[in-house]
């Protein structure tokens, strides 16, 4: 039998305990003030002069609006959306391969001899400063910048899409070209092939399968985007979701909603198929 | 195509500044059309020597001379140039996995096509006939189409030496050819290669870790130990004493029990997140 004064009273206490209690108070207290600021007040939701108003809009939601004068021009507007996110999609890969190839470290002719060269090192610096604008402002506001450009209507969702995402995939493209085996591209830049042609014979198929599968990942994102870019006049399925809001008009919304439910899901498949073929 | 390296010390592109050199105070003359093969123990410096010769690595000191001009000295374009006419085939055959075996030969002659045409030629192949022939003289033409990464790891090692054939260069400089193909295999590829050298003309250097085949096979060796020329002798002229001499406590290797290949050349590196921006 263990007597009790035979075993250390220290060996039967968690010594986890101690910092895991500090470790949960400290995130309350950090947690606090950021939700005191952010006027997180969910109560407000269950006050029965907010709870009347919202039940009367979602019991609208029902049932929803399925005619097909309607429906017709759900199905226009879904795929205008789809449009929209393409196009913008196509356009931010002709701004970003460029831009990717500019700020590789690993297609520099300079740096196979130990340090690159002055002139292309800033160059590369410059790109990598470009992008970081371009991605860092968020696609609405290059949304509404263009709305008041071009004038209300798709062309400023697909430009919008351009420029954020065109920021976002040359960065990554940069960053999945440099993070991948180079052997097979140093190898030809050091047999005397020129950049290009390096990029073409070595770095492209080393990387493609990553570098389509990103992309084909990103034009889903760009789905999703191009219909909250509706809501600011940039055309497609939010744009109608958006009118029907304004007119309080529930079935309208249910409708678009589900269907805007049932495209996410059906890119989702899509993409994660297409990524499970190329991988 | 003449060389001659004075003086030269040179640390691998890799090592941090302040590290021991991987070749030290080396000097030595090649002449054009020689077949030479470079033996030593594992971190003699063989791969290193082949990376200053190919003009991948700068010297730290002391001076390289190609033909009587210092490549280190041209233009980066004139470099660029210089360094079409040498073909450094690294021991791991730098192929992408998902490349056709046909693209990844006929990138060896890259530095002689214009871009248009290397553009023309990933749409359909403008030298499948060269590409073939060059196969054919490694026993591989069978895999002409195939991807990369159906490949065994021989098959592969001589796709990438088929690469050097086609790249038609004036020096080439090989890392251990051999070291993932089973001897029938590999006393074929070593006659095809200096076959293929004597023909156009072109000087070869090989490193070596077959002992045996390296002095069957080339008139001319060098030993390297611990970055230093050890000896620079006709074959003939290297004696077992020698040889013990040059893999003390290195035997092993000597003996091809040794480590045989070296794995450290692939690059592991973080993957790319999938985040939102």
């Amino acid at each position: 039998m263990v007597s009790a004064a035979s075993v250390p009273a220290i060996g039967l206490r968690d010594p986890a305990w101690t910092r895991r209690v500090f470790w949960l108070l400290a995130a309350a207290v950090v947690l606090w003030p950021l939700l005191v600021l952010a006027e997180f007040k969910p109560w407000i939701l269950l006050s029965p002069e907010s709870l009347k108003p919202t039940l009367r809009f979602l019991a609208d939601f029902f049932p929803p609006r399925i005619d097909a004068q309607f429906l017709l021009l759900v199905a226009r507007e879904t795929w205008r959306t789809v449009a929209i996110a393409t196009a913008g999609l196509a356009l931010a890969i002709v701004v970003a391969i460029p831009t990717a190839l500019l700020s590789v470290r690993i297609l520099s002719v300079s740096a196979l001899g130990g340090r690159m060269a002055t002139l292309p090192a800033l160059m590369r610096v410059v790109v990598r400063g470009v992008l970081v604008v371009l991605r860092s402002v968020p696609e609405l506001i290059w949304a509404l910048v263009f709305v008041r450009v071009v004038g209300l209507g798709p062309t400023s969702g697909v430009l919008a899409i351009a420029l954020t995402y065109g920021g976002m995939l040359g960065k990554v493209y940069a960053e999945i070209l440099e993070s991948g085996e180079a052997h097979a591209t140093t190898s030809l830049l050091r047999n005397g092939a020129g950049r290009i042609q390096a990029f073409f014979y070595g770095l492209l198929p080393t990387n493609a399968a990553e570098l389509t599968s990103y992309t084909v990942y990103r034009w889903e994102c760009a789905i999703r985007s191009s219909a909250v870019l509706g809501f600011v006049g940039a055309g497609g399925l939010g744009q109608q979701i958006d009118a029907s809001m304004k007119m309080f008009n529930g079935a309208e919304v249910s409708t678009m909603l589900l269907v805007f439910v049932a495209l996410v899901a059906l890119t989702d498949r899509l993409s994660a198929w297409l990524r499970k073929a190329l991988g | 195509m003449r060389f001659r390296l004075e003086g030269l010390s040179a640390r691998h592109g890799s090592a941090r500044a302040g590290t021991a050199a991987a070749l030290t105070e080396l000097d030595l003359e090649l002449a054009s059309g020689e077949q030479i093969a470079v033996i030593g123990p594992s971190g003699a410096g063989k791969t290193t020597l082949l990376h200053v010769l190919a003009c991948a690595i700068q010297p730290s000191s002391g001076r390289l001379e190609i033909d009587g001009r210092e490549p280190w000295k041209l233009p980066r374009r004139e470099l660029q140039r210089l360094r079409g006419t040498l073909f450094l085939a690294p021991q791991v055959p730098p192929l992408p996995p998902r490349q056709r075996v046909v693209t990844a030969v006929l990138a060896g002659r890259l530095p002689r096509i214009s871009l248009a045409h290397s553009l023309r030629s990933l749409f359909y192949p403008t030298g499948i006939a060269q590409a073939d022939a060059a196969l054919a003289r490694f026993g591989v033409s069978d895999k002409l189409f195939a991807r990369v990464d159906r490949l065994s790891g021989g098959e592969r090692q001589r796709v990438a030496l088929a690469r050097a054939l086609v790249a038609q260069p004036r020096l080439l400089l090989v890392d251990e050819p051999l070291s993932a193909l089973d001897p029938t295999r590999a006393a074929q590829a070593m006659t095809t290669l200096t076959g293929a050298a004597r023909e156009s003309g072109a000087t070869l250097v090989t490193t070596m870790h077959d002992v045996p085949m390296a002095l069957a096979s080339f008139p001319r060796i060098l030993g390297l130990r611990g970055g230093h020329l050890v000896f620079d002798l006709p074959a003939s002229a290297v004696t077992p004493e020698r040889l013990q001499a040059l893999y003390a406590q290195h035997l092993d290797e000597l003996h091809g029990t040794g480590p045989v290949r070296d794995e450290s050349a692939r690059a592991t590196s973080a993957p790319v997140a999938m985040n939102c921006r």
